[in-house]
């Protein structure tokens, strides 16, 4: 079913990108050539054929903190969104479905969170409570949840109406059936693209709030808080700041040319055999 | 034919010549390729003349109107052949000729002039925007012709309907604005595609003579696309039968309708009328539904008003009446979708609950429904063996392999194959959509099948065969129907008795020989009247004939 010749270069690019991002992130205790909060050369050593991508603030390998770093940016992340869509989705779609007081309390109450900037939020959230992984994965599932519930329901919304979904509420059936048999497969195409955009939303969510100091605390290595590290180099044309800015930008590209295809596929009715 | 000082203007407006038109396809599973969908069709449009198109879905006769104007929809391509306007070859003139000659000397009028309006603008603003766009006339002469067009449609309020937005007049109306819009430019030819398809046949009667008495006045030349041979006859000069992209047989409308040459236009010709005898009503009626009386909006609008009908067992009641006379609410009520304010419905001897959600699921097998959109009626992500399987599943508790031989079943009752089972909706044809739904109100064994237009979507032919099959079920099945439409022949082919509705209320029930026996009351009679039947200058007797003005949906 899955021809590797039918893939669009677009796509193949954005899959091997991200599976290497992924290995890395899996494998990182295996991969990485020096440990993580290891000190191994100077302050600021360039590109060298030890250090493939030199060192960092403090002398230890740029290399090796990327990976380990890659392994907490993505788990967040992935942890994040995973919670956000589950949350906002189920929520949407139920709001949808449901009605009446349900609906209006629970969009009330989305309005009330979004109103509120994110970022701000997050900082008020994470000031008070102790900057642990659980924490952070909470604060930031539900804070982005707000704006999957909105996607979502707003699409379950249109899709409620249809005759089919009629259909089987006359036939009897209960909310489970018509939410994810009725509704889910046919909301998929705009969820799915929307996961690609709030992965990486997530990503840069907990870069900004690490390089403000309240995401992963050091020594723990995340690419946010490289960026941190490191910045005050670039006053010395130093690029290690650029380095782990980098990575985050090709993760945001290869996930969303994946994101792209996977909704191409999606978005045939011919159960993507055309 | 030709006006007066158009010398240079010849007497052959269009003159198609070998037309091919291809378009590439992506069947499931194999390569791309090109299919042909317009193979060799050639016609002549003389000035003022009225050539009408007809065929079934997929014969190609929009796709031959479109080309006309040089237009390819949807990935259709012109590739071979001539299309000759006032003298010139349209094909070669390039995207400045195109822009030259849309809205100028040909014009459209579509199939649904909801959808073809812009909602965010003003009836006057669209109506005269080709004029002005070709510099025909100014805005002030653009809006009084405009005025004057509203006028000879017979559109209320002609000075002020230009001010409205689209969704704020009927759809017969608006099909009639879209017809003042082509003609504002004074075009030479207009392009009708199925423009009273979509109408009610009380509103459809209206807007064909508005259409005609245009035509004439003006001088325009028409193509006139419909797959209802009867309406073409009201209005067309010449008629040009078409199948599969090729032409079967071109004449005049009287040789057509009198005398066609070809067994396809044969078929056509001869009224698809079913024998149905109709059955005595029972003793005891299963269902019951007395002075139902529903509203929308908490009781301020009233759709039904005390209505009150019987279902007998194994019969088909028909309920008839145009849009907006409440006879898919009755449906509604009936199925507890908008439980009824008041009244009862009783269903084999006991209260139905008024709502789904305090229905059993045994009450809600025995009442099932089948759609007029087929294809929104079905999830687009399930397979036929899904859609048909899960009523077995829900109701019966059947799995696995005894689930699939029962769909199997299913499938060949409704002459479709085991084939079919692994196919997505998006994969089947309109009428085989139909069947599929067909199949899956008859899994749950229901006694009470509600029907809403499930033919009105459906071309002539294809409709014909799911009435048949509709019939063979009831015989096989012992099944009960109720029919909503606003079809009479429907109504005459599969009814045993008869309600006509009209604004929420039954004004005409009982069994089908009385109801379609005169004295009619008013509305019976401009419903049975305003149906097209296939004889030259039937629009102009029915015109004269009625006694009360339709309602214009």
């Amino acid at each position: 079913m899955l021809d590797i010749k039918r893939i669009p270069l677009g796509a193949l690019l954005g899959l091997f990108f991200t599976a290497l991002f992924l290995i890395a992130a899996i494998f990182a205790q295996w991969i990485a050539p020096f440990g993580l909060g290891e000190i191994v050369g100077n302050v600021w050593e360039p590109a060298s054929a030890q250090y493939w991508l030199g060192t960092d603030n403090l002398g230890r390998d740029l290399l090796s903190r990327i990976i380990y770093g890659a392994q907490t940016t993505i788990f967040i992340a992935v942890l994040a969104t995973a919670l956000s869509f589950s949350l906002g989705s189920i929520l949407g779609f139920t709001a949808a479905v449901v009605g009446g007081w349900f609906d209006t309390l629970m969009s009330r109450f989305v309005d009330l969170l979004m109103a509120i900037p994110t970022l701000i939020f997050g900082l008020v959230v994470l000031s008070v409570l102790p900057s642990t992984l659980v924490t952070l994965i909470l604060v930031m599932g539900i804070l982005d949840s707000t704006r999957v519930y909105r996607l979502s329901r707003a699409v379950a919304a249109d899709i409620n109406v249809m005759d089919f979904v009629e259909a089987a509420k006359l036939r009897g059936e209960g909310r489970g059936w018509i939410i994810f048999r009725e509704i889910l497969p046919n909301a998929l195409s705009p969820l799915v693209s929307e996961l690609g955009l709030r992965f990486i939303y997530a990503v840069l969510f907990l870069s900004a709030l690490s390089f403000l100091g309240l995401g992963v605390q050091p020594p723990a290595a995340d690419w946010g808080g490289m960026v941190k590290e490191n910045k005050d180099g670039i006053v010395f044309g130093i690029p290690a700041a650029l380095i782990p800015a980098a990575a985050i930008a090709a993760l945001a590209i290869s996930v969303n040319l994946v994101a792209d295809w996977i909704l191409n596929r999606t978005t045939s009715l011919k159960g993507g055999r055309a | 034919m030709a006006k007066a000082g158009t010398k240079e203007k010849p007497e052959i407006l269009l003159d198609i010549r070998n037309l091919r038109i291809e378009a590439r396809v992506f069947p499931p599973g194999e390569a791309p390729r090109d299919i042909t969908i317009v193979d060799d069709v050639s016609l002549t449009l003389k000035r003022g003349k009225v050539l009408g198109l007809i065929g079934e879905s997929g014969a190609g006769k929009s796709t031959i109107g479109l080309s006309s104007m040089g237009y390819g929809r949807g990935g259709c391509r012109i590739t071979g052949g001539e299309v000759i306007l006032n003298g010139r070859d349209v094909l070669k003139g390039g995207k400045q000729g195109f822009r030259k000659l849309r809205g100028r000397e040909v014009c459209y009028v579509a199939q649904s002039a909801a959808a073809a309006f812009n909602p965010a603008h003003r009836l006057m603003d669209q109506v005269v925007e080709a004029a002005l766009l070709h510099g025909v006339a100014s805005r002030a002469e653009a809006e009084k012709r405009a005025i004057a067009l509203f006028k000879k449609l017979s559109l209320p309020d002609p000075q002020n309907i230009g001010k409205r937005f689209p969704h704020q007049v009927s759809g017969g109306q608006l099909q009639r604005v879209m017809t003042a819009m082509a003609l504002c430019s004074e075009p030479d030819m207009i392009v009708f595609d199925e423009p009273t398809t979509a109408l009610d046949v009380t509103t459809q009667i209206d807007v064909l003579a508005a259409i005609k008495d245009a035509i004439r006045d003006t001088g325009v030349a028409a193509l006139y696309i419909t797959h209802d041979l009867a309406v073409v006859a009201q209005v067309a000069d010449e008629i040009m039968v078409l199948r599969h992209g090729k032409l079967v047989e071109w004449g005049g409308t009287r040789q057509i309708i009198k005398e066609p040459r070809q067994d396809y236009t044969r078929a056509l010709v001869s009224v698809h009328q079913i024998e149905h005898q109709e059955k005595k009503p029972g003793t005891k009626p299963f269902l019951s539904v007395k002075n139902v009386t529903a509203t929308y909006g908490g009781g301020v609008v009233k759709v039904l008003k005390n209505v009150t009908v019987d279902i007998f067992p194994g019969q088909t009641l028909a309920v008839v009446g145009e849009s907006g006379s409440g006879k898919s609410t009755l449906a509604r009520a009936i199925t507890g979708l908008l439980p009824p304010m008041e009244g009862s419905i009783t269903f084999s001897g006991r209260k139905l609950a008024n709502r789904l959600a305090d229905r059993t699921k045994e009450d809600l097998r025995q009442l099932q429904m089948i759609y007029q959109m087929a294809d929104v009626a079905m999830n687009p992500r399930q397979t036929v063996g899904t859609i048909i399987g899960r009523p077995l599943e829900f109701y019966f508790g059947m799995r696995g392999k005894e689930r699939d031989r029962r769909v199997t079943e299913l499938l060949e009752k409704i002459e479709m194959g085991k084939g079919f089972i692994d196919r997505y909706p998006a994969e089947l044809s309109g009428g085989q959509k139909q069947r599929v739904c067909i199949a899956r109100a008859l899994a749950a064994k229901p006694t009470l099948i509600i029907c809403d237009e499930v033919t009105s979507a459906l071309d002539p032919l294809v409709a014909h065969g799911i009435l048949n099959l509709l019939l063979d079920l009831q015989q096989e099945e012992g099944v009960a129907y109720l029919f909503i439409t606003h079809d009479l022949a429907t109504v005459k082919s599969i009814a045993d008795s008869i309600a006509v509705m009209y604004r929420g209320e039954v004004v005409r029930y009982g069994a089908k020989s009385e109801v379609l026996r005169p004295p009619f009351d008013a509305y019976t009679d401009l419903l049975l009247s305003s149906v097209p039947e296939m004889e030259i200058g039937w629009l102009e007797k029915a015109i004269k004939g009625r006694r009360m003005e339709s309602a214009g949906n």
